[in-house]
């Protein structure tokens, strides 16, 4: 579904990713992992959008989108739960929720079944984003994305400042998304987490793939050399 | 591992050659030059004053100012005020007009600060028309339609405009030498900082607020000045010719076009002002349509203005007040160049 | 104490005008951070579109609105989207003296095609009806019909915020540019139409301003600070705060120049400094 090729990213003169390959297919759950600084916002960035990159280095359900506005790569079937969730403080939660569905993409996905999926967030529909607490709020930011009807969910960095139980009944709901169709991609600061809940993994390591393969497959002492680049 | 700053550039070296011969024959042209070259330089002078301290507030401190010409109105009538009511020397009363216009600005920095960014812009302008009106609305001031400056006529012409000349040129060097000396020093890297981050600079133990004041005050000085100077030279003044949001226009488009946050740049933005003044003034005022055209432009596409360009492009600085660090400093390599404050 | 009854109604229709200078540049203010220094010269730039429409097709001024309006629409989408979002991003000052230039430039090309006479827009007499409270009060059917405009319009803004699609886009796009891109936001295009809207009212608020009273080339400056002191006094985020700001401006201004026909915009300008001494949020801010 989605595939980069020998993808580059710079910031001005500076090169952050230097010639990434990875794949994601229908249904699959895949986990990118790497120390800060490694690489992992900028590639997410590439891909939907939000960094300039060669056409042909990302390709999504067969079309060259790279370099495309962000607003037209939502309209093509990407979302993302943004790191650090990016609520808007302005509006409510439904009104985010709702905010999400901008594009009217077709889908499963509607305000009542968001509300199914996170029924904490049914009783709080009307207040604004900013009342809700860590776990809350990024059930939110799923549901916001979820109501766009993406083909290929992107989660970035969803562990952090929660509680180990908040993490814990946030990444439970995944599988139910994914159970639609819908491709995940999660960029996870905890690696354990992210080997036990993907089936697949790429290792960043100073803008390149170190290391990449199934998540059961792989070793502790692997992963480790490939994470700090030893 | 032993390291050298260094300041000084080539560019600077001949510069101060080239700047030498041509102070010791503007110090001198009331000798060899005509009465109306004396009147343009002394206006070419205060604009040039106006636009570094329009730039020292803007392109250095970070405060946009739409109301500067609050403090060159009230210079311009302190000076009227202390001559012909207080009797004082009119040209003694070019840098008292600069003292009280500083000394206004600190309450009215007060009100003003109340605001940030561009609502601060606008506010400063809206003061402005309130000591406008003010003084608008005060019939010993000579009301709306101003009053002439009768402590001059003891005075014979030639000595008025030699002195006012001589000010003027004092002033414009002053104000371009104390911008220079004030970037140097360590004042400089703290507004520096302050332009590129304020938090940051903060967080170095720089009080911000304090430095803005300060630069404020400063540059209300230098206008005071500058509009004592300029209705010196016309011996005549009005609350909207002194007051006029104009002058504001004409010095953001000289130091926009000329390069903001340069020293150099609102010198040759005064140049291109007075050339583009001169060339089209048979069309009215569509050099104003032009200049302001070609501020819209530049702002779009050299945000740093002609002189920034250049810089950047050809690593010009005829004023160096960067610090580059050789590392080199023994073996005498070529430099390694590693600038340490971007100004 | 009718005199002051009378200065009172007559400032609070002076501020449904203030208002609606006001409105378009409390829209920008929202979504976008943007302080449009030509605010002032396009409303006047709008007056001068609608004496042209008016002259070469005979409609009224009021009319002539349904020409000006969508004009001045498609004014503001191009002018935002060909040159002001790139002045967007950060700094403060590109978007300043950009508008502040389009300001010098407007005025001075207004000079060269009209020239420096006073113009006006004719109503055929409703601008000059009035009918009477008692007490030697008398309310002009013009000015109440501008004021009924100005909240009519506060009221369509309000809405147009809370309830629609466009106006969750608006604030979306205030609050964090990017994210609002991730969710399928274009946020060039979201611009264009919030200064297409402002405009519009612009075209709106300038036909009124040219029936009530002459306009020339260079009343851009004072009517911008007139809508700036507005929005500023009314608080940042709230249409009815706008509306609130102008008529507490325009009272004072009718207070002031009864007191002296010198004072008028003096008392404005002191009512606006004494607001940001003493509540410098303004009376009906809207915190985000």
């Amino acid at each position: 579904m989605l595939s980069t090729h020998n993808l580059t990213a710079f910031y001005g003169d500076f090169q952050a990713l230097f010639g990434i390959d990875l794949e994601v297919s229908a249904g699959e759950i895949v986990a990118i992992i790497g120390a800060n600084g490694a690489g992992k916002s900028t590639l997410l960035k590439a891909i939907t959008g939000l960094v300039p990159t060669r056409s042909e280095a990302v390709r999504f359900m067969g079309e060259a989108i790279g370099g495309h506005a962000a607003h037209r790569i939502l309209s093509l079937g990407i979302a993302m739960v943004p790191e650090g969730r990016r609520l808007f403080p302005s509006l409510t939660v439904e009104e985010n929720l709702q905010l999400g569905a901008y594009r009217k993409r077709a889908g499963p996905w509607t305000l009542e079944r968001v509300y199914e999926l996170f029924p904490a967030l049914s009783e709080k529909r009307r207040v604004p984003s900013t009342a809700l607490s860590g776990g809350q709020q990024q059930m939110a930011a799923i549901g916001r994305a979820l109501m766009a009807n993406p083909k290929l969910l992107i989660c970035d960095e969803m562990s952090l400042g929660l509680a180990p139980i908040v993490i814990k009944s946030v990444y439970d709901v995944l599988p139910t998304v994914v159970t639609q169709g819908i491709a995940l991609l999660i960029v996870e600061q905890d690696v354990g987490l992210a080997m036990r809940v993907s089936q697949r993994v790429y290792c960043l390591q100073e803008g390149r793939v170190a290391l990449a393969g199934r998540s059961r497959d792989l070793g502790r002492e692997q992963v480790s050399a490939a994470y700090f680049g030893v | 591992m032993p390291f050298l700053v260094q300041r000084a550039t080539r560019a600077s070296r001949v510069g101060a050659a080239v700047a030498i011969p041509l102070l010791v024959a503007l110090v001198t042209l009331p000798w060899w030059g005509e009465s109306s070259w004396m009147r343009t330089f002394v206006e070419f002078a205060c604009l040039l004053t106006l636009a570094q301290m329009w730039n020292l507030l803007a392109g250095y401190g970070g405060v946009v100012s739409i109301g500067q010409q609050a403090f060159l109105g009230l210079g311009a009538y302190a000076l009227f005020v202390l001559a012909d009511h207080a009797g004082v020397n009119p040209f003694l009363c070019v840098p008292l007009a600069g003292l009280i216009a500083a000394l206004i600005a600190l309450p009215t920095s007060k009100v003003v600060f109340r605001l940030r960014g561009g609502y601060f812009a606008v506010g400063s302008w809206v003061v402005a028309e309130v000591y406008r009106l003010l003084i608008a609305n005060a019939s010993f001031l000579g009301g709306g339609s101003g009053k002439s400056l009768a402590a001059v006529r003891p005075f014979s012409k030639a000595l008025r405009e030699s002195v006012t000349f001589w000010m003027a040129l004092a002033a414009a060097v002053s104000a371009i030498g104390l911008t220079y000396l004030l970037l140097r020093s360590r004042h400089g890297l703290a507004l520096t900082a302050i332009r590129d981050s304020e938090r940051a600079a903060a967080s170095q133990g720089i009080d911000v607020d304090a430095t803005k004041l300060w630069v404020y005050l400063v540059s209300a000085g230098g206008c005071g000045v500058a509009g004592a100077l300029y209705y010196l030279n016309t011996v005549r003044v009005s609350p909207d010719a002194a007051f006029n949001v104009g002058w504001t226009a004409y010095v953001i488009f000289i130091v926009v076009i000329g390069g903001i946050g340069t020293i150099e740049g609102p010198i040759l933005g005064t140049l291109i002002f007075f050339l583009l003044r001169e060339t089209l003034a048979d069309y009215g005022s569509v050099y104003l349509i032009v200049l302001g055209a070609v501020a819209v432009l530049v702002m779009v596409k050299f945000p740093r203005g002609l002189w920034g360009y250049a810089q950047q492009r050809f690593d010009l600085r005829y004023f160096p007040v960067q610090r580059r660090v050789r590392l080199d400093a023994i073996a005498g390599d070529a430099p390694c160049k590693f600038d340490q404050v971007n100004t | 104490m009718s005199g002051w009854l009378d200065t009172l109604i007559q400032g609070v229709l002076l501020g449904g005008l203030y208002a609606l200078f006001a409105i378009g540049l409390s829209l920008i203010f929202g979504v976008m951070r943007l302080v449009n220094i030509a605010h002032g010269d396009l409303i006047v730039l709008a007056a001068y579109l609608a004496l042209v429409v008016v002259d070469t097709t005979g409609l009224s001024p009021l009319a002539a609105l349904a020409i000006c309006v969508p004009a001045m629409f498609l004014l503001g989408y191009a002018l935002q989207r060909g040159l002001l979002n790139f002045t967007l991003g950060g700094d403060i000052l590109p978007p300043l003296l950009v508008t502040f230039g389009l300001s010098i430039i407007i005025q001075n090309a207004l000079l060269q095609g009209f020239s420096a006479d006073p113009r006006a827009l004719r109503l055929g007499g409703f601008e000059t009806g009035s009918f009477h409270l008692g007490a030697g009060i008398a309310v002009g059917y013009f000015p109440l019909l501008v004021l009924g405009v100005a909240v009519a319009l506060a009221f369509a803004l309000e809405m147009l915020f809370a309830r629609i699609p466009l106006g969750r886009a608006f604030r979306a796009t205030s609050d964090d540019p990017e994210a609002a891109q991730l969710m399928g936001v274009n946020d060039r295009h979201v611009y264009g139409l919030a200064m297409g809207i402002a405009l519009s009212i612009v075209a709106v608020a300038a036909v009124f301003y040219g029936i009530r009273t002459t306009f020339a080339p260079t009343d851009g400056p004072d009517r911008l600070l007139f809508a700036f002191e507005a929005v500023i006094i009314g608080g940042l985020g709230s249409f009815w705060g706008t509306l609130a700001g102008g008529i507490v401006l325009g009272v004072a201004q009718a207070v002031g120049f009864r007191l002296d026909p010198g004072w008028g915009v003096l008392t404005g300008h002191l009512a606006f400094l004494a607001v940001l001494l003493f509540r410098p949020t303004g009376l009906f801010p809207r915190t985000r």
